[in-house]
């Protein structure tokens, strides 16, 4: 029992020691494209070396990362849904709104390509070919900005995709990608988890791209201050800086995966 | 199968360092939820008094709580528009072993009361019968019930070490500061590599053996 004791006094302290060590610490909200491509593992050390601010990745779809924008539980986000960002500042929630980088959207499907989707003249095309063919789509289905995309192209299809052929997951573009693979389905990804997983997915290949409605840009933008004094604005901006300033730039013009570019910088040409 | 034991023995630091935080977290969080479970059991199983049926009942079911419902109303109190918001302790460390130790909370409770409650119903009355204070009596209670106090313990322990719900909600799976295990497994799978979320979760296994053996050869060698 004494030992009992001791063994639990010993582990009070590691947990008060280990609670006790802190710097200054950022919170970033992002897309789990921004991750999972493996961008901010590359961009963020030498930023946390340059400032000694810790970067705290909290990755999560575009719609809940502006969602924790707007509580004030993030300081900055790193987002690629244009809209939800335009609202987001009009609102008051977001200040010093950047534009960081952009990639593109693909359109994804099985070799076979029953819907022949790869004969489509736009996206929306691509869409329609789908949902008429009734053949499997895979929908991120959870608000990220790949959702809100998908949901546009849809609009643009005339479509509007309910059935049993429409599969609304809920998760992340990684999950989504290996369920259309299983599904011998169809799935909108943007480029960079596409080019970061493709060897994982043997049954699938780009079945259409290079439309401008597949434009996929991504903004940085720091939470309001004034909205929620808590935040750490001057890491935030200072991140902002960081992202677009010439460095940071390079580091994105230069990241790529089997010698293929991931993003292509928009802050400094 | 083999790569994350590449990893572990050939000493890569993050899977060091995920191994390290899983077993923090939990072992905080089990610890944390014990000190004030282990006598709230006790006081069950020893006191009679109205509505305890009850509570043994509400307790009971309360481990069946999934861990995102944990998660969600933690998030909303701990969220900086939450009431607790002020603090800032949402993807912190600290929440993380917040919303575990209150997952752990009832499993400590419940099982220690019903460890206690296979205690010979004459013990106390004899010790008091023998000149014991009240408190003396708690005390042997709970000595004479050890086995049972740490199963409760390593139960709460268990089911903590193995959640994702609340590591993923109010840690934010961090890296370098609130990846754990489960949470590491979740990110890995999302990302389609199955070999290595299966590998971490060999890992937590393992650990959980251990830790679970460590305990049971300490009581045993009293």
């Amino acid at each position: 029992m004494k030992r009992l004791i001791a063994v639990a006094l010993v582990l009070c302290v590691i947990t008060l020691s280990a609670a006790a060590q802190q710097n200054v610490r950022l919170r970033l909200a992002t897309t789990t494209s921004t991750q999972d491509s493996g961008l901010l593992p590359i961009l963020n050390p030498p930023f946390e070396k340059l400032t000694g601010i810790t970067v705290d990745v909290i990755a999560v779809g575009s719609g809940k990362a502006i969602k924790l924008g707007e509580n004030g539980d993030v300081d900055v986000v790193l987002v690629h849904d244009r809209k939800a960002e335009d609202k987001f500042v009009s609102q008051g929630y977001g200040v010093n709104r950047r534009d960081v980088m952009h990639n593109d959207f693909v359109v994804v499907g099985p070799s076979e390509d029953p819907a022949r989707v790869a004969a489509s003249t736009s996206a929306a095309d691509a869409f329609a070919r789908i949902a008429a063919a009734g053949a499997g789509f895979v929908s991120r289905g959870d608000a990220s900005g790949t959702n809100t995309k998908e949901l546009d192209l849809w609009a643009a299809a005339q479509v509007k995709p309910k059935g049993a052929w429409y599969k609304e997951a809920g998760q992340g573009m990684g999950e989504v990608l290996v369920m259309s693979n299983d599904l011998k389905a169809y799935t909108l990804a943007d480029r960079g988890t596409w080019i970061a997983m493709k060897d994982k997915l043997p049954g699938l290949r780009i079945l259409s791209e290079g439309d401008a409605a597949l434009f996929n840009p991504y903004g940085v933008i720091a939470v309001n201050p004034q909205k929620h004094p808590e935040v750490n604005y001057m890491a935030a901006l200072q991140y902002v800086a960081w992202v677009t300033s010439v460095q940071g730039q390079k580091i994105i013009r230069e990241y790529t995966m089997g010698g293929q570019q991931l993003f292509t910088p928009d802050a400094v040409k | 199968m083999g790569r994350a034991f590449e990893l572990l023995v050939s000493g890569d630091r993050e899977v060091w360092f995920i191994t390290w935080t899983s077993l923090r977290f939990s072992m905080s969080s089990a610890l944390i939820a014990c000190i004030p479970g282990i006598p709230l059991g006790v006081l069950i199983a020893l006191r009679r008094f109205r509505g305890r049926r009850v509570l043994l009942a509400v307790l009971t079911s309360l481990m069946a709580l999934p861990t995102v419902v944990v998660g969600l109303i933690v998030y909303s109190l701990i969220s900086r528009a939450g009431p607790l918001g002020s603090f800032g302790i949402l993807f912190t460390p600290r929440a993380v072993i917040l919303g575990q130790a209150i997952l752990a909370l009832p499993i400590v409770v419940s099982m220690t009361a019903s460890g206690l409650s296979s205690l010979d119903p004459l013990f106390p009355e004899v010790l008091t019968t023998l000149g014991a204070s009240k408190r003396e009596v708690l005390w042997m209670s709970v000595r004479q019930s050890r086995g049972a106090v740490l199963s409760a313990s390593l139960a709460s322990f268990g089911r903590v070490i193995g959640e994702v719900g609340v590591a993923m909600m109010l840690g934010g799976n961090i890296r370098w500061y609130t990846r754990t295990i489960t949470t590491a497994i979740a990110l890995e799978t999302s990302k389609g590599e199955f070999e290595l979320g299966l590998a971490l979760g060999m890992v937590l296994l393992v650990m959980a053996l251990g830790v679970n053996a460590a305990l049971h050869w300490m009581v045993r060698h009293e």
